[in-house]
């Protein structure tokens, strides 16, 4: 029987000089499974994003990505693994040299010789309707407001329809409409590519939308588990306070896609 | 990759400018064995190399030009009272050429290139850098080491002598210029005069070590700008230091370049 688990972390570590962002952490996602990694900021949650996908070394532990140790493989093999994964800078990290169109084709035209230009400009404007940014095709980063630099970074991340999509902050520095937008977007791009989802964020209307399952980092730990709803409902002093100061409007079932 | 970091802040000790000196070097050193591993490896990204070497010889052809131009007609401008005192006049267009092709014009032209292309690599890639689009590469499985740097160094390698040679021929222009403004010389006379004085021997090693010139802005470039970090501030010093480590260390190069040419062709001694 194959295995669920698309993401294993086994006691994962990890310091900077002398201070521990992240200690013995140990997480399960599974297949088709949307996890919230929610924190303050500074406490490791985007180290934790950059040591799944292999930006950054670990100190101890391992990380298996559907059952393949990922700190245990060359670059080449590394990359293979890569190109199951789509990542979601908070910067959206657009290519501000290309075009949106060559933004997204760019990773189309190195992982998958093979297609024809023409197949290549299809998938580009199936992937900009997807985030209705059709019209946006031709346009520089540079011109692009923020909210449409995420979308276009979330349609290049999901171009090569991978199987695990990484969310560093999606929605931060958004206003409140248009993070409903992204996050609502990200749900049904999930629902319609069944991808599974790690989503690091400290905006409860975005986790309200996204969540499956929360986890809560503090102190280098995970030291909340549980649905959105146990956290937000939590009687824990600490999270009560995070959330008061974060709730603002919270969509309900009805409301999800 | 491993490469070390730098210490940042904005009051350094001795100590740790010592340190980053040393990290400078050796940082260096791997980024230039790792460009060796990488250069021979498959895929060559040839259209990127053209890229490069188009848009970083449309940057400097302008201000190139005007400064051969002028180094041309200065010299000779300069040389001519000098030369006329000891009644050697007429060995001033072998005096502008030898100069031009053996020394002002590589050395010149590489300085500039330093100046223009350097810090422009530096700024392109530490804004890169900072901006996590390097990293947006290496996730998205695309080997940005090979795409950016690889790329770039070859461009510079491969233009810089090109613009070397151009550069010595605006420059043995703008001598001609100064040659007519201070004495009566014609264009046939000083074309011949030139063409006798320099030999094959001096114009090779010249353009040769523009290579090493054009490799050295390349890698120096990108070496700052692929390790920059600091938001803008990094960029800026990206940016800064490019310049000055390349034009320190190309004129250390052409210090050693020269005594080797001078050891493989004794001639031009």
């Amino acid at each position: 029987m194959a295995d669920s688990r698309v993401v294993v972390i086994k006691n994962l570590s990890k310091r900077f000089d002398t201070l521990s962002v992240l200690e013995n952490i140990s997480l399960e996602v599974t297949r088709g499974e949307n996890l919230i990694v929610f924190g303050r900021s500074g406490q490791g949650k985007s180290v934790l994003l950059k040591c799944i996908i292999g930006l950054m070394t670990l100190d101890s532990g391992e990380i298996f990505i559907n059952g393949q140790n990922i700190g245990k493989l060359k670059i080449n093999e590394l990359n293979q693994v890569r190109k199951n994964i789509g990542f979601l800078f908070q910067s959206s990290a657009l290519y501000d040299s290309m075009t949106v169109y060559e933004n997204l084709s760019f990773p189309l035209k190195r992982h998958f010789p093979d297609m024809t230009l023409n197949e290549i400009n299809d998938k580009v404007k199936y992937t900009l309707e997807l985030v209705s940014l059709e019209e946006a095709i031709n346009k520089m980063p540079a011109e692009l407001s923020g909210g449409m630099k995420k979308r276009i970074g979330l349609a290049r991340s999901i171009i090569t329809d991978p199987e695990l999509m990484l969310y560093d902050e999606p929605t931060t520095g958004l206003d409140p409409i248009t993070t409903k937008e992204i996050s609502e977007l990200i749900l049904s791009l999930q629902k319609k590519l069944n991808m599974t989802s790690i989503v690091v964020t400290h905006d409860l209307i975005c986790a309200e939308i996204i969540a499956d399952r929360a986890i809560f980092l503090k102190d280098a730990k995970i030291a909340y588990e549980g649905d959105i709803k146990q956290l937000t409902e939590s009687n824990d002093s600490f999270l009560k306070n995070f959330f008061s100061h974060e709730i603002l409007d919270i969509p309900n079932e009805s409301q999800k896609v | 990759m491993k490469l070390p970091r730098l210490k940042q802040g904005k009051r350094l000790s001795t100590g740790e400018y010592i340190y980053n000196f040393f990290a400078t070097i050796s940082g260096l050193t791997i980024f230039n064995i790792e460009f060796f591993k990488q250069v021979f490896v498959p895929p060559y990204e040839i259209s990127e190399i053209k890229k490069h070497m188009d848009e970083l010889g449309v940057k400097t052809f302008g201000i190139v030009s005007v400064t051969g131009f002028i180094i041309g007609l200065v010299l000779a401008m300069q040389s001519q009272p000098v030369l006329a005192r000891f009644g050697a006049s007429d060995f001033l267009p072998g005096m502008v050429a030898l100069s031009v092709v053996r020394e002002l014009g590589p050395v010149i032209t590489a300085l500039i290139f330093a100046g223009r292309v350097s810090s422009g690599i530096g700024a392109e890639l530490g804004s890169m850098r900072v901006t996590e689009q390097i990293d947006a590469m290496e996730v998205s499985a695309v080997n940005p080491f090979k795409y950016l740097v690889v790329t770039r160094i070859i461009a510079t390698t491969m233009i810089l002598p090109v613009l070397t040679i151009y550069v010595i021929i605006i420059a043995l222009l703008g001598g001609y210029l100064a040659v007519i403004i201070v004495e009566s010389m014609n264009f046939e006379y000083y074309r011949i005069a030139v063409i006798n004085s320099v030999e094959f021997g001096d114009f090779i090693p010249g353009v040769a070590k523009t290579f090493v010139f054009g490799y050295i802005v390349g890698i120096v470039g990108s070496y700052k700008g692929f390790t920059a970090e600091g938001g803008t501030e990094g960029v800026g010093k990206a940016s800064t230091t490019s310049v000055v480590v390349s034009s320190l260390l190309i004129l250390i190069f052409d210090m050693i370049l020269v005594k080797i040419s001078l050891w493989l062709w004794p001639t031009l001694g």
